[in-house]
């Protein structure tokens, strides 16, 4: 438990039930701090609201949109295809296969008469950006470790050229805000790129992919300095040993150094990617709806600031805690 | 098999200092070589040099005729000829004693698993440690951690073995068991040179005792004129020490 139990004359059992006491007092204390000020704020809680944000049930009331003959229904596996003649011009309507119609073909609609109705069932806002953020986070952590693990390499290469790339990247990487490296993907390296893109003749490369970059290239930089001191950390017989076998280089670091490196990064590293999960909120800026934007959409259209915002934050802490979880697991596994 | 000629080694760092100066050896096939000298004087230096853990500065080094210093030799090559035990062991503490002595036989002479795994155990037998193949080098004591990093060497075939002070780190009732390897490896025709403090065992196996002192040969000679006739004061000195 404690690191210097023992030390000290033995606690009695009273002293744990009295703190362990205090403990649940405060927390007790606290929670109901809150909800005394924020009914002194005279703010109505309603969480039963909140579950819609996650998942979306409701039945949808489909409408005319112009007045017309309803000239066709067709039903197939996935879609049921209303179409509405109106003088000539035709407008199609395409609802999910389990609609039901009201009408039957050849009736003719008003504009706004109620056509159809079907049941709606999907992920709400907070469970898409939810989404987006274990998304953007995964790829950019995929692509930190690599980009990582190769600039920690070059780090400590005797070839100038390798080390002092390696060094200018970290350096320029850790030197300036997250934020700033966001706008600088998006709308100055965005702007380039897109229009080299467009110049051959592609379309833009969506916002997601830029805070993908920019995440993966400011994770890749700290990375490589976790990585550069875990392979230092491995004491340097130990490739001595395995190149007076005849191992060259790249396969002693691979077979030698790096597993038994990678061993002592796993805390560390762990930390790296739990910021990186936190800071892919910043993301909101350059439009990628991940959580924390979808929460704010939310909010300023649902009014229910107190439950949404603290919902959020549950939800990364669901996401960075898994994620430590299963760095301990493989820790725990990667101790042989 | 070995030869050395007019061998230097600067260090620049902390300070210069002149490691080895001039050194010259021959060793033939089949040769036990024993090392010995005061601290300091350049013996694990020379050793590293043979196998180019440290790059010597001036001279030659031919390993079977093979000038090691060449720029076009292929290092990796000669070193799977030239096995090397340390004073600290450096066995790999994330493989299990057989995965230790099997991982170079795969990677570096493209062994099979199953070749590789068969010749590791009859090694690990020869050592005496057979029956620890699995456990983790964390677990074992130090001499037979040292058995099991002799093993491993010996897993490449190599045509000869440096060690450098293989029992200096050992409690002293383990000194016994690895020496004795060590002396069944010279019987049945190793090439061996060895920095040892261990007297005992330069008497009976060496077949050439070579002194080092201040990063110079000083005296090169059998068992029986070290330890009965030797020449220079300084050997006296250091014999008188030791002895
Ligand atoms: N990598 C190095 N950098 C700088 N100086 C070194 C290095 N390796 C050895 N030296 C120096 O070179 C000299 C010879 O060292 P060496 O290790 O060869 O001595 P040794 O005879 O093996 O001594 P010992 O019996 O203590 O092992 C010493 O003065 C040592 O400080
Ligand atoms: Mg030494």
């Amino acid at each position: 438990m404690s690191r210097y139990v023992g030390l000290d004359r033995p606690k009695g059992p009273g002293y744990f039930l009295f703190w362990k006491t205090v403990f649940v007092v405060l927390l007790l204390g606290f929670m109901s701090f809150v909800y005394v000020a924020s009914s002194a704020v005279e703010y109505v809680w309603r969480w039963e609201r909140v579950p819609q944000y996650f998942w979306l049930q409701e039945d949808v009331d489909v409408r005319a949109e112009v007045e017309g003959e309803l000239a066709s229904i067709r039903r197939d596996a996935d879609s049921t295809v209303l179409t509405i003649t109106t003088q000539g011009h035709e407008q199609v309507r395409r609802l999910p296969a389990g609609a039901e119609v009201h009408l039957s073909e050849g009736d003719y609609v008003y504009q706004g008469d109620s056509i159809a109705s079907y049941h709606q069932s999907k992920p709400g806002v907070l469970l898409d950006g939810l989404w987006i953020t274990l998304k953007v986070s995964l790829i950019a952590i995929v692509f930190g470790i690599v980009l990582g693990v190769a600039t920690g390499l070059c780090r400590i290469s005797v070839n100038p050229a390798l080390r002092w790339a390696a060094i200018t990247y970290i350096e320029l990487i850790r030197g300036s805000p997250l934020l700033v490296q966001i706008f600088l993907w998006y709308f100055v390296a965005g702007t380039l790129i897109n229009g080299i893109l467009q110049g051959m003749g592609l379309g833009a490369m969506p916002p997601l992919w830029y805070g993908v970059l920019a995440l993966a290239i400011f994770t890749g930089a700290y990375v490589a300095e976790i990585v550069r001191a875990g392979i230092q950390s491995v004491h340097r017989g130990q490739m001595e040993a395995a190149r007076s076998l005849g191992l060259g280089y790249g396969q002693a670091m691979r077979k030698i150094i790096l597993p038994q490196a990678f061993r002592r990064i796993l805390p560390p590293l762990a930390g790296q990617f739990i910021s990186l999960i936190k800071d892919s909120s910043l993301l909101g800026v350059i439009a990628v709806r991940e959580l924390t934007k979808a929460t704010r959409e939310v909010v300023s259209s649902s009014l229910q600031p107190f439950e949404l915002w603290i919902l959020c934050a549950v939800l990364y802490l669901v996401l960075t805690f898994a994620l430590s979880v299963l760095i301990q697991q493989l820790e725990r596994r990667a101790l042989r | 098999m070995i030869k050395a000629v007019n061998v230097n080694k600067y260090f620049y760092i902390p300070e210069e200092l002149h490691a080895l100066r001039d050194v010259s050896l021959e060793i033939a096939a089949g040769e036990v070589v024993v090392v010995i000298g005061p601290s300091g004087s350049g013996k694990s230096t020379f050793l590293r040099c043979l196998n180019r853990l440290e790059y010597a500065d001036a001279g030659h080094i031919y390993m079977e005729e093979k000038d090691i210093l060449d720029p076009k030799c292929d290092i990796n090559k000669i070193r799977a000829e030239v096995g090397m035990v340390f004073q600290s062991f450096n066995l790999f503490p994330h493989m299990t004693v057989l995965e230790n002595v099997v991982m170079a036989q795969m990677t570096v002479r493209k062994r099979s698993r199953k070749d590789a795994e068969a010749r590791g155990m009859e090694l690990l037998g020869k050592v005496g440690i057979a029956e620890k193949h699995g456990v983790y080098p964390d677990q074992l004591s130090g001499g037979q951690q040292q058995r099991v990093a002799i093993a491993r060497s010996l897993a490449m075939d190599p045509k000869v073995m440096l060690f450098d002070e293989p029992t200096s780190a050992l409690d002293p009732e383990m000194v016994g068991e690895v020496l004795d390897v060590m002396q069944n490896l010279a019987r049945e025709g190793m090439t061996m040179v060895v920095v040892t403090h261990e007297m005992g065992f330069a008497r009976e196996v060496a077949d050439r005792v070579v002194f080092m002192d201040a990063g110079q040969v000083l005296e090169v000679g059998t068992p029986e004129h070290f330890f009965t006739s030797p020449q220079h004061e300084r050997t006296k000195l250091f014999l008188s020490q030791i002895l």
